[in-house]
């Protein structure tokens, strides 16, 4: 009897393994090309996150990813005028000197691309700056492509802040100003969110400290967040500007100055500021006491701190 | 005692023991991060210590189970688990502080602080699984079948416990709150077992 043989997977499937295969190859190649002129300059997969820098013909961005496509930029500077703040977020941050001026020693949670810092080191070169950064990739990845240095001024530290900032408050140290910018990709860290988290942060502050947190204005979360900061800090500034998903704290140990002397402040701060792409003028309107949330959401502890859980 | 009994009981409490052991387990990295942060070393810790804790347990039950396997004894494990879980729920924080300000690298803070929250309590749970399987077994020939539904089940446990407490328990309650549902889970689990046990051993004794 003739053996006859049995057609095998190729010769019955062959056009579709072919089209498949063309199909994949034709979405990478326009995942790689097609993203409005955006190149990769470095992609690094780092302990905690995916680490991606791009650049297109105007600024280069860090960004955190969870697909190549899905990701929020982490930092970015424009080519041309590296002071120049890109986000708004920056400027929001930087306009709380209208409420406090002049710290001696600045603590930043998270580096980024190392904007803050670069930043207040411009405007205050006497200050010392002191960065809790988890991840030292996002360190590196700082100083290899945003022209991040460490200096006599300012100093990283590797490693979590929530133990950074214990230990410091253990120490005794006190930092005129406390800035909250830690991201992972999707939110702030859980553990960075608490009441007894921002009981350590206040340690911290001396008496004409100011605490500032960049958060997002998303619904729940909102709520949860804003309770949760008037519960440590009492009373505090909502910086909100449209046309951004940013919502900047600034919450202060000192009472809180009325829009009259902002505004009478802000013409003082005009020249200082207009290099980082800002007219500070404007934004006494953007600082609100206004409590514009719902009061009855429960507070975040180390206890009850589902965060991500209600951002989504 | 009439053997389907004990084998439905046998199987919800290994449910049960594989539910509270994962979910004590999640939970760890929570209690912890307060201390030592969320990094990836803080997770190794929690991780290192619970597969010590279990196969310490594992040992341990096997061993008890060689010498007049009961319910009654079955029950106790559970009791002692509920018991060596209040330190975790009463004095952790307090734990965590003095740790925290004795060891510096949080990578042995996170550890040390792991070993004394987690692996007594741990170990016990861990001794239920051989202890469960020493119970229902009744021929070499049936054990490996034995043994198999047993991983099952109190496997499936622990993945409904993952998932139950990372995806709803910690959105609805305290931490703590989970902690003392679980104390009265093994409790009530422990008594279930104790006076079944007790039940049919004065029947037929």
């Amino acid at each position: 009897m003739k053996n006859q043989r049995a057609p095998t997977v190729w010769s019955q499937f062959k056009w579709h393994i072919i089209f498949f295969v063309a199909v994949a190859f034709v979405i990478m190649v326009s995942d790689l090309f097609a993203q409005n002129g955006v190149r990769y300059i470095h992609q690094e997969r780092s302990l905690y996150r995916n680490i991606v820098v791009t650049e297109d013909s105007n600024r280069r961005c860090m960004r955190f990813t969870i697909t190549s496509r899905i990701g929020q930029n982490q930092s970015c500077r424009f080519l041309k005028n590296a002071q120049e703040l890109v986000f708004p977020y920056a400027k929001m941050t930087l306009s709380s000197l209208l409420v406090q001026d002049n710290p001696e020693r600045i603590l930043i949670v998270g580096l980024g691309g190392g904007t803050l810092p670069d930043t207040y080191s411009s405007m205050f070169s006497e200050a010392e700056i002191i960065i809790s950064e988890i991840d030292e990739a996002v360190f590196r990845v700082a100083r290899d492509y945003f022209g991040f240095r460490e200096t006599e001024k300012i100093k990283v530290d590797i490693g979590d802040a929530r133990v950074y900032i214990k230990r410091a408050g253990l120490r005794g140290e006190k930092f005129d100003l406390v800035i909250l910018d830690a991201f992972n990709g999707e939110y702030i860290p859980e553990h960075l969110m608490t009441v007894e988290f921002l009981e350590e942060v206040k340690m911290l502050l001396p008496d004409d400290g100011m605490v500032i947190a960049n958060t997002f204005s998303t619904s729940r979360l909102y709520a949860a967040e804003s309770n949760t900061y008037q519960s440590v800090f009492g009373e505090f500034f909502n910086i909100r500007m449209s046309g951004t998903g940013n919502r900047v704290i600034v919450a202060s140990m000192q009472p809180l100055p009325d829009r009259n002397t902002l505004e009478d402040r802000a013409p003082g701060f005009k020249r200082r500021l207009t290099p980082f792409g800002m007219d500070v003028t404007r934004f006494p309107q953007y600082m609100s006491r206004n409590i514009n949330w719902d009061t009855s959401q429960r507070i975040l502890t180390d206890q009850y701190s589902p965060a991500n859980l209600l951002n989504n | 005692m009439p053997k389907g009994l004990q084998t439905i009981l046998v199987m919800i409490l290994a449910f049960i023991a594989g539910f509270i052991i994962m979910s004590i387990e999640l939970l760890g990295g929570r209690i912890l991060a307060p201390y030592f942060g969320s990094s990836i070393y803080v997770w190794g810790s929690v991780i290192t210590v619970f597969m010590l804790s279990l196969s310490v347990g594992y040992l341990t039950g096997g061993k008890l189970s060689l010498h007049k396997p009961n319910l009654v004894t079955y029950g106790t494990f559970f009791g002692g688990a509920a018991v060596l879980l209040t330190p975790l729920i009463l004095w952790a924080n307090p734990i965590m502080e003095t740790l925290f300000l004795q060891i510096e690298d949080p990578r042995y803070g996170s550890l040390v602080v792991s070993m004394i929250l987690f692996f007594i309590p741990t170990s016990i749970l861990g001794m239920i699984a051989p202890y469960s399987v020493r119970l229902l077994v009744q021929s070499t020939h049936g054990s490996g079948h034995v043994a198999g539904k047993l991983y099952f089940i109190s496997t499936l446990g622990s993945a409904v416990g993952t998932l139950a407490t990372s995806f709803y328990l910690v959105l609805w309650f305290e931490v703590n709150q989970i902690l003392i549902t679980m104390f009265v889970a093994l409790v009530a689990a422990g008594c279930a077992a104790i006076l079944t046990g007790k039940k049919f051993q004065v029947e037929t004794g």
